[in-house]
C-alpha cells in the first residue's frame, strides 16, 4: 500500500486542494465566520449557558420553541443567501465588455446555485414551518402537537442539512447546476467535483425533515383540534397550513425520488438521467418539477393564511369569505399538481401537452384571485389600524398581484417559448416570492412576535425595515422585467451590450436598498430587546386577536393551556371575549406533557457525518455512521418513558402570576 | 351586550378527564399518512420504470432476462406472509403474547425467504451481465425493485425489535401500537408488490 | 368486519374471517395472471395485458379493505380521504409522467447528440 492509497483510505478524496485558500473572496468570508462563531461560543461559554441552551432549547420539544428555532435557522440563512445575491447583483452590475466583473465562472456559478438553494429550502421552508411551528398548535388549543419528538428531529435535520450547504463553502465547492442541481450539468462525466454531492445530500436529509414535519402538522390539525373546533370553525391559518402540508407530503417524496436517482446515477454509475445507455436527462426534470411548482404553493398557502388572520384583526371585522377562502385554498392545492409542465414548455412534448398544462394553469388564477378580493372585502368598511403587519398585507396586495400577472402571461405557451429561462420569469418568481412569501413572512413575524416574547417589536425600525423591502423589491426587480422582456437570458456571468447595463446598476442599487432593509430588520430586533420593558404586552392580546392563540399568555407557558378552551364560533377567541367567558383561576390539575429528548440532536448530527463522508468519498466513516444511526434510532424505540406530568401547583403559580399581570394592567 | 344574548355556555374544559389527548392518538393516523408519502416515492419509481422501460441500450429485454417461476414463488411468499402477520395481530387483539411472538416470527422468516430469493434473482441477473449500468431499462428495474427489497428487509428488523420488545414489555398498550403500524407497513409492501409483479415482471414478459 | 363500539378506540380491527377472504381471494386474483402470462392460453397481448391490470386493481382494493382495514369509519373518515387522495396523486405523477415523456420522445425522436433546450 502506497502512502496515497492510505490517505484516500482515509480521507477519501478531501485533500488540502479541497480548502480555497486561493480564494481571497472565501477566505474572508471564512475568517469572518470563524471569529463570529467563535464570539458565540465564548459569549455562551462566559455566561455558562451551555447547560441551559441543551436542556431548554436544543433538546425540546416545545412546538413553540422548535418554532422559534426554525425562525431564526430562517433569519440566519436568510443573511446567507442574501449576500449571495449581492454579490450576483454586483458581478452583473459590473461585467460589461471588457470587464469581467470580479468573480470567476465556477464561483459565480456556485452563487446562483447557492442562493436560490437556500433561500427556498433553508429559508422559506424553515421561516413557514416554524411559523405554522408556533402558532397552529395554539390556534387550535392543543399543548403540543401530534409527534412531539419527531418535530425536533425535524427540525435538526433540516439544521444538519443547512450545515452541509454552509460547510460547502469552505470545503470543497458547491453545485453549479442551478437550483435543482440540472442534470445534466450534474452528471458525473460533467460535474466529477464534490458540488453536485453536497446539494444532493443536503437537501435529501433537510426533505427527510420537511416530509416528517408536514407529517407531523397534517395529523395535529386532524387529531388535537379542541373540542367544538369543527373544520369550518378552524382558522383560516390553519387550514392553510393543513393544505400545504398535505402538499408537501404529496411532492416531498418525489423530490427524494429524483434525487435519490441522480444519487444512483453518480455513485453507482446507472442511468436514469445520463445522455447515454438509455437515460433521459429530461425525466429528472419532470421529476424536480412535480416537486418544484406545488412547492410554490407550500410556501405561499400559509401565508395566504397569514395575510387572511392579520386583515381580519387589523380591520375588526370577521373574514370576508371564510368558506370561500376554505374552497379557494383546497382548489389550489389540488390544481396545484396539475401544472409542473408549465415549467418546461419549450422541452417539446407538443402542442396537446402543452395546451393542457397552460390552462390547468391559467385556472389556478381564479381562486388566488378569489383571495385576493375576500381580503379587500374584508378591508371594506373596516376600522383599519395601519400596524405593521398590516402595511405588509397592503404591500403584498399591490406587489404580488403584478407577480400574479405576469404567471398567467408565461402560462400561454407561444409567450412562454419566448420568454423561457429569460430574466422575466426571474423577475416574475421573484415578484411573487418576495412580494407574496417573503413580505407575509415579515408579517407574520411582526404580528405573532408578541405572543412568543411578551413585547412588540419596535415600530420605527420596523417602518425602515418595511419600506427598505418593498421600495427595494421595486427598484431591484423592474429593471429585471425590462431587460427579460429584452430577451436577455437568466444566469448569465458576463454582458456584451453596454446598454444594458444601467438596468444591472439600477438592479443592484434596489438590492442595497433592500439590504437597508434587512439591516433595519437585525437592529429592529436588537433595539425592541433593548427596549422591551416599554413594549411589554401584559394581556396576551395586544392586537386585540381573534384565534385562540390570543387567548393565552404572552409567550405561552409550556402548556399552552391551563385548560382546553371550548370552541363555539369561527373566530373563538373573539366570540370568548364577545360572550364575556371567564378565565378559570382555580381548579387546575396536573398536566400530561412530553419529555425533552437529546435523540434528535445526535441522529441529525450522525445524519451529517453520514453525508459528508459520503460527499467525500470517505467511506468507512459512512458506513460507521449509517450503522450508528441505525443503531441509534432503534435503540431510542427501547425509551418507552417520554412523559411527564407539569404538576397542579406548577400550574397554579404559572396561572396565578398570569392573573396578577391582567389585574396589574386592566 | 351581555343581555341580549343566550346565557354564555362554557368556555373551558374544566374537567381533566374529558378531553385529553392521549400521547399517540395519532399515531397510526400520522403513521398511514407516511405510509401515504411512502406510496409517492413508489409512484416516482414506477413512472420512472414506465418512462426507461423499453431504453434497453442494446442490452437485455425483460423476456430475456425475467424468470417468471421465481417471481410467482416469491409473490406467494408475500402473500403468505401478509396472511400469517393477520393471524399476528387476531392473537394480539385476543391477548394471547404466545401466539402473536410465534406467527411475526413465521412473518420474518418469511420475509427473509422473499429477500433471499430475490436476491439469488438478481445474482443471476448479474452473472448474466444484466447489471443496474447496462441500460436505463436495468437501472430502473434494479432500483424499483430493491427498493420494495429494502423496505422488506427493514420490516424484518422491525419484527426483530418487536419480538424483543414483546418479550420485554408483553403487549404493552405501546407495544400494540406498534405491531398495528407494522401491520399496515407490512400489508403495505403486499400492495406495492402487486404493482411490481404486474407492471414490471407479467407486462414486461408479455412485450 | 370492523365494529366502533368502543368509542374513541378506532383500531382498525381484523377478524380471522376477513383475512381469511382477503387471503382466498388475492391467490386467485395473482394465480390467475400469472397463469395467463406463463401459459399463453390467451394469445392477444394487449387484451391479456388489460386483465392483468384490471386484476391487479381488483387486487390492491381488496388488499386495502382486508388487510389494511380502510373503511369509512377508521379515524373519523381520514385513513380513507387520505389513501384516495394518495391514489389521485399516485395515478397523476404516474400517468402524467408517461404521457409527457412518451410525447416528448415521439416529438423528439431523431435524437442526434442534441439534448432538449434548457
Amino acid at each position: 500500500m502506497t502512502g496515497e492509497t492510505v490517505t484516500s483510505a482515509i480521507f477519501g478524496r478531501l485533500t488540502w486542494e479541497s480548502f480555497p485558500i486561493h480564494e481571497p473572496i472565501l477566505l474572508v468570508t471564512f475568517a469572518v465566520v470563524v471569529l463570529l462563531g467563535l464570539g458565540i461560543v465564548g459569549a455562551v461559554t462566559k455566561y455558562r449557558l451551555w447547560g441551559w441552551l441543551w436542556r431548554e432549547w436544543l433538546t425540546s420539544v416545545d412546538h413553540k420553541k422548535i418554532g422559534i428555532m426554525y425562525i431564526v435557522l430562517g433569519i440566519i440563512m436568510l443573511l446567507r443567501g442574501f449576500a449571495d445575491a449581492l454579490m450576483m447583483r454586483a458581478q452583473q452590475a459590473m461585467a460589461f465588455g471588457a470587464s469581467q466583473g470580479y468573480l470567476p465562472a465556477h464561483h459565480y456559478d456556485q452563487v446562483f446555485t447557492a442562493h436560490g438553494t437556500i433561500m427556498i429550502f433553508f429559508v422559506a421552508i424553515p421561516l413557514v414551518v416554524g411559523l405554522i411551528n408556533f402558532v397552529m398548535p395554539l390556534q387550535i388549543g392543543a399543548r403540543d402537537v401530534a409527534f412531539p419528538f419527531l418535530n425536533n428531529l425535524s427540525f435538526w435535520l433540516t439544521v444538519a442539512g443547512a450545515l452541509l450547504v454552509m460547510v460547502s463553502l469552505f470545503v470543497g465547492e458547491f453545485s453549479r447546476g442551478g437550483w435543482l442541481n440540472y442534470v445534466p450539468v450534474t452528471n458525473l462525466q460533467n460535474s466529477p467535483d464534490t458540488g453536485p454531492d453536497y446539494y444532493l445530500w443536503a437537501l435529501q436529509i433537510a426533505g427527510v425533515g420537511t416530509t416528517l414535519s408536514a407529517i407531523n402538522m397534517v395529523t395535529t390539525i386532524i387529531k388535537m383540534r379542541a373540542p367544538g373546533m369543527t373544520m369550518m370553525k378552524m382558522p383560516v391559518f390553519c387550514w392553510t397550513a393543513l393544505c400545504s402540508n398535505v402538499l408537501a407530503i404529496a411532492i416531498f417524496p418525489v423530490l427524494t425520488g429524483a434525487f435519490a436517482l441522480l444519487m444512483l446515477d453518480r455513485y453507482v454509475g446507472t442511468n436514469f438521467f445520463t445522455n447515454d445507455l438509455g437515460g433521459n436527462p429530461m425525466m429528472y426534470w419532470n421529476l424536480v418539477w412535480i416537486w418544484g411548482h406545488p412547492e410554490v404553493y407550500v410556501l405561499v398557502l400559509p401565508v395566504f393564511g397569514i395575510y387572511s388572520e392579520i386583515t381580519s384583526t387589523f380591520t375588526g371585522k370577521r373574514l370576508f369569505g371564510y368558506s370561500s377562502m376554505v374552497y379557494a385554498t383546497v382548489v389550489i392545492t389540488i390544481l396545484s399538481y396539475l401544472v409542473w409542465l408549465h415549467h418546461f414548455f419549450t422541452m417539446g412534448s407538443g402542442a396537446s401537452v402543452n395546451s393542457f398544462f397552460g390552462i390547468a394553469t391559467m385556472v389556478i388564477s381564479i381562486p388566488t384571485g378569489a383571495k385576493i378580493f375576500n381580503w379587500l372585502f374584508t378591508m371594506y368598511r373596516g376600522r383599519i389600524r395601519y400596524e405593521l403587519p398590516m402595511m405588509w398585507v397592503i404591500a403584498f396586495m399591490l406587489t404580488f398581484v403584478v407577480g400574479g400577472m405576469t404567471g398567467v402571461l408565461l402560462a400561454v405557451p407561444p409567450a412562454d417559448f419566448v420568454l423561457h429561462n429569460s430574466l422575466f420569469l426571474v423577475a416574475h418568481f421573484h415578484n411573487v416570492i418576495i412580494g407574496g412569501v417573503v413580505f407575509g413572512l415579515f408579517a407574520g413575524l411582526d404580528y405573532w412576535f408578541p405572543k412568543a416574547f411578551g413585547f412588540k417589536l419596535d415600530r420605527f425600525w420596523g417602518r425602515i425595515h418595511f419600506w427598505g423591502w418593498v421600495i427595494g423589491y421595486w427598484v431591484a426587480w423592474t429593471p429585471i422585467y425590462v431587460v427579460g422582456l429584452m430577451g436577455t437570458t437568466r444566469r448569465v456571468r458576463h454582458f456584451d451590450d453596454p446598454s444594458l447595463q444601467i438596468w444591472f446598476v439600477l438592479a443592484a442599487i434596489g438590492a442595497l436598498i433592500i439590504l437597508v432593509g434587512i439591516a433595519a430588520f437585525v437592529i429592529q430586533i436588537a433595539v425592541s430587546i433593548m427596549r422591551r420593558d416599554q413594549l411589554r404586552d401584559t394581556t396576551g392580546d395586544p392586537w386585540h386577536g381573534r384565534t385562540l392563540e390570543w387567548s393565552t399568555a404572552s409567550p405561552p407557558p409550556a402548556y399552552n393551556f391551563a385548560f382546553t378552551p371550548q370552541v363555539h364560533a369561527l373566530d373563538a377567541w373573539y366570540d370568548m371575549k364577545d360572550r364575556g367567558a371567564q378565565r378559570p383561576v382555580t381548579g387546575f390539575a396536573p398536566i400530561h406533557m412530553p419529555r425533552n429528548t437529546g435523540a434528535g440532536v445526535i441522529l441529525s448530527a450522525m445524519a451529517m457525518v453520514l453525508g459528508f463522508a459520503m460527499i467525500w468519498y470517505i467511506w468507512w466513516l459512512a458506513a460507521v455512521s449509517a450503522v450508528a444511526l441505525l443503531v441509534y434510532g432503534v435503540a431510542h424505540t427501547f425509551n418507552y418513558n417520554r412523559d411527564y406530568y407539569i404538576p397542579a401547583d406548577e400550574v397554579a403559580e404559572e396561572e396565578d402570576a398570569r392573573s396578577r399581570l391582567l389585574a396589574a394592567g386592566a | 351586550m351581555a343581555e341580549t344574548q343566550p346565557p354564555a355556555p362554557a368556555f373551558y374544559v374544566l374537567d381533566p378527564h374529558e378531553h385529553h389527548h392521549e400521547p399517540g392518538s395519532g399515531t397510526l393516523l400520522g403513521f398511514w399518512i407516511y405510509l401515504m408519502s411512502d406510496a409517492l416515492i413508489f409512484a416516482t419509481l414506477f413512472a420512472t420504470y414506465g418512462v426507461l422501460s423499453t431504453s434497453y441500450a442494446g442490452g437485455p429485454s425483460p423476456r430475456e432476462i425475467f424468470e417468471l417461476p421465481l417471481v410467482a414463488l416469491n409473490t406467494a411468499i408475500l402473500l403468505v406472509s401478509s396472511i400469517t402477520y393477520g393471524f399476528a395481530m387476531i392473537a394480539m387483539q385476543e391477548g394471547r403474547l404466545g401466539g402473536t411472538r410465534l406467527w411475526l416470527a413465521v412473518t420474518g422468516l418469511l420475509g427473509m425467504a422473499f429477500v433471499g430469493v430475490e436476491l439469488y434473482e438478481f445474482g443471476n441477473l448479474i452473472a448474466e451481465g444484466a447489471t443496474p449500468q447496462r441500460s436505463a431499462f436495468l437501472s430502473a428495474f434494479f432500483t424499483l425493485v430493491s427498493t420494495h427489497g429494502l423496505h422488506v428487509s427493514f420490516g424484518i428488523l422491525w419484527i426483530g425489535v418487536m419480538l424483543v420488545q414483546l418479550g420485554q414489555r408483553g403487549l404493552h398498550a405501546e407495544n400494540q401500537r406498534r405491531l398495528l403500524c407494522l401491520s399496515m407497513f407490512w400489508h403495505f409492501l403486499d400492495v406495492v408488490w402487486i404493482g411490481v409483479f404486474t407492471f414490471v415482471y407479467l407486462l414486461g414478459v408479455l412485450r | 368486519m370492523s365494529e366502533t363500539a368502543h368509542g374513541h378506540a378506532e383500531v382498525p380491527h381484523g377478524s380471522r374471517r376477513g383475512y381469511l377472504i382477503g387471503f382466498l381471494l388475492s391467490v386467485v386474483l395473482t394465480a390467475v395472471p400469472f397463469w395467463l402470462v406463463m401459459t399463453g392460453v390467451i394469445g392477444d397481448a394487449a387484451t391479456v395485458a388489460a386483465i392483468i391490470i384490471a386484476l391487479a386493481v381488483v387486487q390492491i382494493l381488496v388488499h386495502t379493505v382486508c388487510f389494511l382495514h380502510v373503511n369509512s369509519q377508521s379515524e373519523g373518515g381520514w385513513t380513507l380521504l387520505a389513501y384516495a387522495f394518495a391514489a389521485v396523486i399516485v395515478l397523476i405523477v404516474i400517468a402524467g409522467s408517461l404521457w409527457i415523456m412518451y410525447h416528448l420522445n415521439t416529438n423528439m425522436m431523431p435524437m442526434t447528440s442534441m439534448d432538449g433546450p434548457s
